[in-house]
Formats: structure tokens, sequence, C-alpha cells
């Protein structure tokens, strides 16, 4: 499996040295880096070439990163169901940077898309359907933020006189206690 | 005719715009397996667009879990695909322990292993049975539940819950197995054969069970293999793809067992696909009721697997041992893992970023149901409005890991 995965690696710089800014071999995986400018031409270029027959994207993972100016990582997970190889598509979005779309790649995109979109507020460009999929109707925010409160900012209830769900701000009758420990194990870990 | 003779005709008379019916179907509909909401727009019973909304059920686990040490996270993966609890508690360790760098036992494997093909049966069981209740055949699901009934007094003598069972953990499972557990499963194992006959002489060569799943939702394997399919949809369309054959994990490349692989990718072939994994999963059942052998059922690393009862009354490391894992957890190196394993319903991912601390910095969950259920409108398109039941059924969508 090892050969195989290092056969991909040789073919890729030499066929698309530019566009990619970083390639790691792992057991059974390829880790590319991309600028976010090149991420469909790659992602189109594992998906159609022969050699790599990415066919399938099973996921596409979003990280925030706060304290840092690329605000957001992505990773495309793409996998080659025939050589039984697993390629990851690193790329990186400032918080103001459009993603382009790649569901004219791949189908499963659209949801995972409008997933990172409701979740994260990554805009992807020319998404056909760029709907929000998970929240509520009318939720304003995007709670995966880091800098999104986990109690949220709105509390709903039902008003028995008036007959109808009110949305209100939060009020909670205790803080939120978050206890953080430093850990006298970690250089232990090490 | 006298119309005609009495006018002419103008162009605005005959020139109608049509408006499509459009139909809710959910999100208390019992056929939509929970809290689907789904706008169908028809033309007569004809389904012309599917459009599923969902997030009834989002509760924010993936932000939760950033909140909680990598110990506290793990019932909530319990909550996400509620029929198949343990194989995504397995999903979640295998991953803490990658970052970990850890070893399990080999009794510890052996046990998850069992139960992960014991959560298979379960799940695959409701799937079965529910989706020909939904179809219209009551009696397999009142067998299959007595079935069912059966495997959870299995999950609630090793953990003492029958459907949460945070069993499995980070470094092996909680509780060694209790006695007479072993020959209990063999028992069931012996009869349980039988039962799956049962059920299949009642739908497999039924005549309105084939007439309802016959050539409904046909999905090609290009069209499986794009819309990121997993577990028995995809290999219902022909591709023999199963993570416990090509990635093998714990101790599946020491088991004998076969893929089940559909040829024409529509409800009937994943039906049949689903029977026969039931039959595999029993395979590897006796397999590892073979082999089972004695030792350890957690790491050593007591940094990691609390320890045991006894030892607390008499050491007192390990009371201060027990008292940082329960308070502060464990502290995970930096990195990060995506992991995989196979789930009854198909690829069930983890992605966990450590950032050193005791908790994940996030953790993402990938569920197979999610990209499943995104096929809907593909695959219920030009079927009619009674497909759309037998389609969400072959999906066997679960709600609790489509919202998370």
């Amino acid at each position: 499996m090892q050969i195989r995965v290092k056969t991909l690696v040789n073919l890729l710089p030499l066929n698309k040295i530019s566009y990619v800014s970083m390639v790691n071999v792992e057991e059974n995986a390829l880790i590319i880096g991309v600028k976010l400018e090149n991420l469909n031409f790659v992602l189109n270029f594992l998906n159609n070439s022969i050699f790599f027959k990415a066919v399938v994207l099973t996921d596409i993972v979003c990280v925030d990163n706060l304290s840092s100016i690329n605000r957001f990582s992505l990773i495309y997970c793409l996998r080659s169901v025939e050589s039984n190889t697993k390629f990851y598509v690193y790329t990186t979005a400032k918080i103001d940077e459009s993603v382009a779309s790649s569901t004219n790649i791949f189908l499963s995109a659209n949801w995972l898309e409008r997933e990172i979109w409701d979740m994260y507020g990554v805009f992807f460009a020319e998404h056909p359907d760029l709907r929000r999929l998970l929240t509520d109707y009318g939720f304003d925010g995007h709670p995966l933020r880091k800098d999104f409160p986990l109690s949220g900012y709105v509390e709903l209830r039902y008003d028995d006189e008036i007959k109808k769900i009110l949305i209100e701000p939060l009020s909670l009758s205790q803080e939120f206690r978050y206890f953080d420990f430093t850990s006298p194990w970690d250089n232990q870990r090490q | 005719m006298c119309l005609i003779k009495s006018k002419a005709l103008l162009k605005e008379d005959y020139d109608y715009t049509f408006k499509n019916f459009w139909l809710n179907f959910g999100p208390q509909h019992p056929a939509a397996h929970g809290v689907l909401r789904l706008v169908l727009e028809l033309s007569g019973e004809v389904i012309e667009r599917a459009d599923p909304h969902i997030g009834l059920l989002h509760r924010g686990t993936e932000k939760l879990i950033e909140y909680k040490t990598y110990l506290q996270a793990l019932p909530y993966f319990d909550r996400l695909d509620y029929v198949s609890t343990m194989a995504q508690e397995h999903a979640y360790s295998l991953a803490v322990e990658n970052l970990l760098d850890l070893k399990v036992p080999r009794r510890a494997q052996y046990i998850r292993v069992m139960f992960a093909e014991i959560t298979r049966l379960l799940n695959h069981l409701l799937a079965i049975t529910t989706h020909a209740l939904d179809v219209g055949a009551l009696t397999p699901f009142l067998w299959g539940f007595e079935e069912r009934e059966k495997l959870m007094e299995f999950y609630e003598r090793v953990s003492g819950a029958r459907l949460h069972a945070s069993y499995v953990r980070p470094g092996g499972v909680a509780y060694d197995l209790p006695l007479g557990l072993c020959d209990d499963l063999f028992k069931f194992v012996s009869q349980f054969a039988n039962r799956i006959n049962e059920i299949e002489e009642l739908l497999t060569n039924n005549r309105v069970w084939k007439q309802r799943l016959v050539a409904i939702g046909k999905v090609s394997l290009k069209d499986a293999l794009s819309f990121g399919f997993s577990g028995p949809m995809l290999r219902g369309s022909g591709c023999p793809w199963d993570l416990r054959k090509s990635n093998p994990y714990e101790i599946y490349n020491e088991m004998k067992f076969l893929i089940p692989v559909g040829i024409n990718g529509d409800c009937y072939d994943r039906y049949l696909i689903r029977v026969e994994e039931m039959r595999q999963s029993l395979s590897i059942l006796l397999q590892c009721l073979e082999k089972i052998p004695e030792g350890y059922v957690k790491t050593d690393d007591r940094k990691v697997s609390p320890p045991s009862r006894a030892m607390m009354k008499h050491s007192m490391e390990s009371l201060i041992h027990h008292f940082k894992l329960y308070s502060e957890g464990f502290s995970v190196p930096v990195g990060e893992t995506y992991t995989t394993i196979e789930a009854p319903k198909g690829e069930f991912g983890v992605y966990l970023k450590s950032d050193g601390s005791s908790r994940p910095y996030r953790c993402r969950i990938k569920a197979p149901g999610f990209l499943h259920l995104q096929a809907l409108d593909f695959m219920s398109r030009g079927h009619l409005l009674a497909d759309v039941v037998t389609i969400i059924g072959t999906q066997d969508i679960v709600f609790g890991e489509v919202d998370r």
C-alpha cells in the first residue's frame, strides 16, 4: 500500500507542481496543502486523474483558528475506492474570503458546504443553494465559531397568554461555569 | 363545440400556467423516521422535487464536545445514532487512541468487535423491520423487536444501560464481561439464524414487498460514489467497499466474513444486503466467541484509564489518579486525526483536533446518514409519493446522527 501511495505522490508534483504547496505521505493517505485559489483545480484534478481516481468526497472539515489571520482551515477528505487511498486536501480561508464551491465536482459537496456556511459563515461562491441547513429558520450567527458562546444569545419559550412562541434574550440564573485546569501531567505526556 | 363556435379563442383562454402541488411531509409523520420535514413538489402523485429540511433535532453536539473533557464527550456519541450506539463510541475511542498512540489489550479488542457486531444486528433489525412497517408489513417488526430486546439485554449486562451504554472507552472497555455472558451469547447466536430465516420467509419473496421495492430508488455506482454513499447504500450499487476489509481496525483482519454486494442498486438489493450482513455478523460473533482470550480489558496506562475500585482502597497513587481522571481528565498531545469505522449505516468518521489540553479543540462528526439524506431528492424524483416512504426506509435514516 505504501508503495502505491508513493507512486501517486511522484505523479502529483510532476503534473501540477505550482498548484500544491505541501505534500505529505501517511499510511494509506496523502495530505495535500493548496492555496485557496487553487482548491477547485486540485480537487478536479484528483477527481478526474486516472492515477488518483478520488471520486468520493466523504467529508469537509472546517476548523476555526480564532487567533490566526487565516481564520478557517478547511480539510476536504477525498477517497479513492479503487486504490484504497485517502486524500486530505488542506486549505485556509480568511474571514472575508469566499471559497469556490466544489458542487460541480462532487454531488456530496452541496450539503457539506451548506453546513459549513451555517456553522462557520464561510461563504461558498457559486453554490447553487446556499441556505442554512441545521439551525432554526431565522437563526442569527454562526454557532460553531469559537467566539460564539456555548449558551447562545436567545432562548425560546411558549407564552400561554398570547399563545405564541417568544424569542427573548438569554437569561441564566447561574453563570456558565468553565473550569480551566492547567495540567501538571503535561510534561509527562510529551 | 358550441363554445368554440360562439367565441373565437383568445390566447389567454387556453394558456394556463400550472403550479405544482406542494406537500409538507413530516415532521410528525411516523414514516419520516423522527423529525424530517420534507417539502415535496408534486405533479399529480409524482415527485418533482423533494427538499428535506433537517436540523429539528440539532443539539450542537460538536460545540458541546469542545467544552467537555475527552471522557465526558463519550456519551454524546451514544446519542447521535441512537440505534447503533456502541459503533459510534468505538469510532470516538479509536480516534482518541490514535491521538494518544495507545495500544488496547487483545481481550478488549475482541469485546469491542463482538459488541460492534451486536450493534450491527440491532441496527439492521430495526432498519429492515421498520422499513417493512412503513411499507405495510407489521409482523416482521414485532418479531424483530423481540430479538432486539434480547440483544439489548447483552448491552445491559455489560454496561448497565440498554441503549446509551458508554461501554467502549478510550483505552479499552469500561468493565469485563460478566460471568456466563459468552454462553448466553452463543445460545442467542445459535437460534438467531432461524429468526432471520423467518423474517426472510415473510418478506424476500413476498409479492407486495417486491412490488414496492424492486426498481425503486435506483442509484448507479457513479452517482453513489459522487454522492458519498457508504455502507449498504454503496454496496447496493455494486461496490464491494467495507472499511472492516479495506482498512481493518481492531481484529477484523483475523475474522473471516464476506461482503454482500448488490447488482441493481435498488431498494430491494439494499434490503437483501442488510439481511446478509446480519448473517455475516453472526459468523463474526461465533469466531470471536471461539477465540476470545483472557486478559485485561483496559490499558494499564493509569494516565488514561482509571484504576479498579479495589486498588483505590489500597493505593494512594490510584486514588489520586482516579480523582484527576474524573475531574480534569487526561491531556492529549497536540495533533489531529480523522478516524473512520464501518458503522452499521456506513462510514462513520470522527475528526479530532487536540491543542494539548484535556478538551478537544475541534470534534467533527461525519455521519453516514447525512450524505444519504442529501440524495433523497435525487432518488425520489419521478417516483410516486408512496415510494418516498420506501426510499427513506431504505436509507435507514436516524435523525440523531443527521442533525447532530
